[in-house]
């Protein structure tokens, strides 16, 4: 079916054109008008004139004169006069309505942000966030002292029902992951240990590395992913829906009504979870053991047992704890910086995953050190 | 009436056991501004929920132009709809937002997208905020760039849910006189489910008033005649802000 509109270009003088548009002009015809008012609109240079002449066009919706208002405006801005001309009243008032009359506005254009730019905010942005962090563990400090004081001033009602979600639900998913982690490990050890008749030093690798390093870290990672992303959305969408607002004019601070049930919460499940997770990963490294590696089980328990001291399992428990603090500390901050809507509320969770996952390798790069140098 | 654009018979809306609203039939004229009213809890915006498509009608038939409202004519749907909190999308700039359904449903070059998108905002009033987010907007921007997005494919019909609400006085009354001169200019026809009697007197000439209690339309005509000649106790207690004085 043909376009309800026609245009032609008509040259009036040397330096002045018209583009002569009759018919029905509808936004369902904008493509074809587009690229025919395109391929017209190119012929005209800097300080020519090059009118649209309305004086057929009988009948024009908005999305049509939108698109010859961007037009005329892109005309001027190359320095071509350009102005609808002979319209009738109607067409007029639709020109007037999408600024078809109106002096066209220049462009700003924006400069994009150079390399050492973007750096430097970066870091600023970085720094930042770490000040933010640093701060809001200062108030959780103080909170902390303040229910010392007055305990009653906590909300430990909802303290049972997060180390549930936090602790309980999360105990098949611990044990899973850190039974695999110990088969794989286990593998990977079997097969170097094998070529020197030293078996049963998986026992070993497995129970020490288990027990210092990959139980408490798993298990907080597996925490950080459960748990801190579920604190930072559900305070995250609280913050956006005004409801912390809400608390704080009723009286209630949210560090004491909320942070601090749900990072009492963690410090109390992640040691246990983490406990789990030792004994898990022992397991793991058994099964091995015994299925590739022609060890009893009796023997593979009985060196575990002689080479896993109990500060070794301690000072996973310690570090458990840390890992806890630090996976609620981060969770509940970025959970309460949140702004900006439903996409706020999704940043905010990402970021906590990835800032808390950072921190959790950091303090335990700096634990381990920190224990070695202490000679424990 | 001389052009119905918007027919609505006999529709039961609701879920499972429960009924909203029950038996409603009317008609909007193209180019009106119709109203649907009622008090607080009525069902207006369940109704609207119902008008364009998101939800099927216990019983009863909706046709917009003598099509379902989930159907679309060739390059584009049939109306466009603005939330009540203008529902933009907070991922994107509020241009791209308004560019969305043109990217959706048409085959527009880039250029061609930016100078609609450019010209609606500047349309209602927000050509300086192309760029911004829409969490960086206040409630009225919100509001005017979700009507900006919803003529972005020059629907015949916009449905509009609660537009002054939340609004400062000025920002209301800005907001009405931009829906007048939509319906002025380009005969645009609105469906604007409200309970501002300020700014239904003003733009509307034609309405229906939803009943909680009786689950169905208790009045309907031009608001200024129903306000003054009614003798329904719901109906004047509503457009007079009377109390209602309850019967035993």
């Amino acid at each position: 079916m043909p376009p309800a509109f026609g245009i032609e270009q008509v040259q009036t003088s040397a330096d002045q054109g018209e583009i002569r548009i009759h018919g029905s002009l509808r936004f369902a015809e904008a493509a074809p008008l587009w690229t025919e008012l395109r391929r017209l609109e190119t012929s005209a240079a800097r300080g020519q004139t090059l009118n649209f002449e309305m004086s057929a066009v009988q009948r024009i919706d908005g999305g049509a004169m939108a698109l010859l208002a961007c037009l005329r405006a892109e005309l001027q801005r190359r320095g071509v006069k350009s102005e609808f001309v002979a319209a009738d009243a109607h067409v007029q008032r639709i020109i007037h309505l999408y600024g078809g009359d109106h002096a066209v506005a220049r462009l700003k254009r924006r400069r994009p942000l150079g390399t050492l730019d973007q750096l430097g905010r970066a870091t600023i942005s970085i720094l930042l966030e770490v000040k933010l962090v640093l701060a809001f563990f200062g108030q959780m400090v103080v909170a902390g002292a303040g229910v010392l004081r007055s305990p009653r001033s906590a909300n430990w009602r909802e303290l049972p029902a997060t180390m549930e979600r936090s602790g309980a639900d999360a105990v098949p998913v611990i044990l899973l992951i850190n039974f695999l982690v110990g088969v794989a490990m286990a593998f990977q050890s079997a097969a170097q240990l094998k070529q020197f008749g030293a078996n049963i030093l998986v026992a070993d690798l497995i129970g020490i590395s288990i027990c210092r390093e990959l139980g408490p870290l798993m298990t907080a990672i597996v925490v950080c992913g459960r748990s801190g992303a579920a604190f930072a959305a559900e305070l995250g969408f609280m913050q956006v829906n005004e409801e912390i607002d809400a608390l704080r004019t009723m009286g209630f601070g949210p560090m004491r009504y909320l942070v601090l049930p749900r990072a009492l919460a963690l410090i109390l499940v992640v040691p246990l979870l983490t406990l789990l997770a030792d004994v898990a990963g022992v397991l793991g490294g058994l099964v091995v053991g015994v299925t590739s590696l022609d060890l009893t089980v009796r023997g593979y328990l009985n060196q575990t047992a002689r080479v896993v001291s109990l500060w070794d399992i301690s000072s996973g428990v310690i570090k458990s704890m840390v890992f806890a603090f630090a996976v609620a500390l981060i969770a509940c901050q970025q959970g309460l910086a949140t702004s900006g809507g439903a996409e706020g509320v999704g940043r905010r969770t990402t970021s906590t995953v990835v800032i808390t996952m950072f921190t959790l390798i950091l303090v335990d790069a700096v634990t381990t050190v920190l224990f070695r140098m202490a000679g424990l | 009436m001389s052009d119905p654009l918007f027919k609505v018979v006999d529709l039961t809306i609701g879920w499972d056991e429960t009924v909203v609203q029950r038996g409603a039939t009317f008609e909007i004229e193209r180019g009106s501004i119709f109203a649907i009213l009622g008090s607080s809890g009525c069902g207006k915006s369940t109704m609207l929920r119902y008008l364009v498509g998101l939800e099927a009608p216990l019983s009863g038939s909706i046709t917009i132009d003598g099509l379902a409202p989930d159907q679309s004519v060739p390059g584009r749907p049939l109306f466009g709809v603005m939330f009540q909190s203008g529902a933009l999308l907070g991922s994107l700039t509020v241009g791209e937002n308004v560019a969305l359904p043109l990217q959706a449903w048409t085959c527009l070059p880039p250029d061609a997208i930016g100078g609609i998108v450019a010209a609606k905002l500047r349309l209602v009033g927000l050509e300086h905020a192309e760029g911004r987010m829409p969490s960086e907007l206040s409630g009225g921007m919100c509001k005017r760039a979700g009507i900006a997005r919803a003529m972005a494919l020059e629907p015949d019909l916009l449905f509009l849910d609660e537009p002054s609400a939340g609004l400062d006085p000025v920002s209301a009354v800005e907001l009405d006189e931009l829906i007048l001169s939509l319906n002025q200019q380009l005969g645009l026809t609105f469906v604007v489910v409200t309970h501002d009697l300020e700014s239904i007197f003003k733009i509307s000439k034609s309405c229906i008033m939803l009943d909680r209690e009786s689950k169905s339309i208790i009045a309907r005509g031009d608001p200024r005649v129903l306000r003054d000649t009614s003798t329904d106790p719901r109906v004047h207690s509503f457009f007079n802000r009377t109390p209602l004085e309850v019967t035993s």
